[in-house]
């Protein structure tokens, strides 16, 4: 017992915590980045797949229904791993280059693989959620848009989906915290991120206490301060909520509304 | 009576099923233009379903109807047999037809406003000043000027279907359907949408409306129809509806509601 305590390295613990180095700062940029631009893919992926899910075209229904089986059935790990290697190891070309241009800039392959992997991945979670959230817009909105001559797409995004946001928008900043700790899985195929960082340090120096206490430390300055902003995200809707008084609880319930 | 040329809703033994309950059992009905016909009958007599087949929020499954000469929901295919129109078409002819629902169905992150002027802007790419200058004039029609920008949920049941009227009115339709638009109000503000829906038919709009006010009924309507089963039972100006009805169905059913 008092020589596991006496075996922390008290020093190179303060230092991974409070004096991060340049390499590692760099890796925490592109944690944030790549957690970031993949959210942003899987919720644009998770809203596609969510409409197919709602079309009355079978096939579009079965092919949502798959990927989000698919996805959700299997490791993450082993997805990321057949995102990068899979199309090498199982047909013989390369999907990601080393470095992918973007015109104005550009990026190691690993990384958009890794981003991709992940957006794919979250697009899965976000398809159930963004369905969840059209499905409790009372349907007589979509009539509505539709007797005054809106189209499907017109009436979803003006009338349909700003109302869903208020009940996506909730599991989504959960969904977002749970990204910001997964990008530690693209360590497995070589992204230089936080988690990798820490690996990599641990490796040589054997270690890992401190080098896993620093990084978690890390992991969790960005989620706190992500749920800082999601506080601020939610009392905001929940503030226009308030505006529009009980009306809206009435409206969700199908009740017919008071006089005033 | 000021109604005139060819009907504005023509519709032809329509036929609807849910699943295997026949909701509509051959219904024709023709409606003139600037005639104010109202729906009457026992809840699933299929009245509302009826309503809602004519700006096709329903499909049918045979028979047709026709809105101000073209077919709805519906176009010719090659061998006569009717197939699905496409979705712009279909949403064209909507826009031509108000639709007055029960529950209102406001968009409550809109206010009044813009509620009215959704469809214009966005459907009719109606310059906006000219929407708003639209919508304010027709708020005061419905007697609701100072809630301009009131969301829905401070709104009462009597003022949200005051301004649903109004938005539907926005895009000037040759046509108005009404769904039991007092049914879900508390007694004391069905009067305030009956004004409205009178002012309205005093003015010529054509309407067809399905209620259970027979004060409405019979004081603006120039013809009742007594659906029952899916089919329409009879039909008749008010004043003889209500003095003699001929079938024994509509005799029972105003016997139960007057």
């Amino acid at each position: 017992m008092h020589t596991l305590v006496a075996a922390v390295d008290w020093h190179l613990l303060k230092q991974r915590i409070f004096e991060p180095n340049h390499p590692f700062v760099t890796a925490l940029i592109r944690t944030v980045y790549i957690a970031v631009v993949a959210q942003i893919l899987g919720v644009a992926l998770g809203l596609a797949s969510a409409l197919m899910q709602m079309s009355h075209l079978r096939v579009l229904r079965f092919l949502s229904y798959v990927y989000v089986l698919l996805v959700r059935g299997t490791p993450l790990l082993v997805q990321i791993f057949f995102m990068y290697y899979g199309a090498n190891l199982l047909l013989g070309f390369t999907l990601f280059p080393r470095t992918v241009n973007f015109g104005l800039f550009s990026l190691d392959g690993v990384i958009v693989a890794g981003i991709v992997a992940l957006a794919v991945n979250e697009g899965a979670y976000m398809s159930e959620i963004i369905r969840a959230g059209i499905s409790s817009i009372d349907r007589g909105q979509m009539e509505a848009a539709k007797s005054v001559g809106m189209r499907y797409s017109l009436a979803m995004r003006r009338i349909v989906l700003p109302q869903a946001a208020r009940v996506i928008v909730p599991p989504l900043g959960n969904e977002f915290n749970g990204m910001i700790k997964n990008t530690s899985l693209l360590a497995f195929i070589g992204v230089y991120e936080m988690f990798l960082d820490a690996e990599q340090g641990y490796s040589v120096t054997f270690k890992p206490v401190e080098y896993f206490i620093g990084v978690a430390f890390w992991y969790l300055v960005l989620t706190t301060i992500w749920t800082l902003i999601q506080v601020q995200i939610e009392r905001k809707l929940g503030a226009s909520e308030r505006e529009e008084d009980e009306g809206w609880a009435q409206r969700l319930l199908g009740l017919p509304t008071t006089a005033r | 009576m000021s109604t005139n040329g060819a009907p504005i809703v023509k519709a032809e033994e329509v036929e609807k099923y849910f699943g295997r309950n026949h909701v509509l059992c051959g219904v024709s009905l023709e409606v003139k233009r600037r005639e104010v016909v109202c729906i009457i009958g026992p809840s699933g007599s299929g009245k509302t379903t009826f309503l809602r087949c004519i700006n096709h929020l329903e499909r049918i499954d045979s028979g047709r109807i026709e809105v101000n000469g073209h077919l709805i929901g519906y176009r010719a295919g090659k061998n006569g047999e009717l197939v699905e129109d496409s979705e712009r078409n279909i949403a064209r002819q909507r826009s031509e037809i108000g639709f007055v629902f029960q529950r209102f169905n406001l968009w409550p992150h809109k206010t009044a406003l813009q509620n009215i002027i959704e469809a214009p802007v966005r459907v009719r790419k109606a310059k906006p000043e000219d929407a708003i200058a639209q919508g304010e004039a027709l708020l005061a029609r419905v007697g609701l000027a100072d809630k301009r920008n009131a969301y829905p949920g401070r709104l009462s049941g009597g003022q949200q279907q005051r301004v649903a009227i109004a938005r539907a009115l926005a895009m000037r339709p040759a046509l108005m359907l009404f769904d039991e638009p007092t049914s879900a109000l508390d007694p004391e503000m069905i009067g305030e949408v009956l004004e409205v829906m009178q002012e309205l038919a005093a003015e010529g709009m054509t309407m067809v409306v399905v209620s259970h006010e027979m004060g409405f009924a019979r004081e603006a309507a120039d013809r009742i129809v007594m659906m029952d089963g899916g089919v329409i039972v009879e039909e008749a100006p008010p004043a003889q509806f209500f003095a003699a009805p001929a079938h024994e169905r509509t005799k029972q059913f105003l016997s139960k509601i007057l």
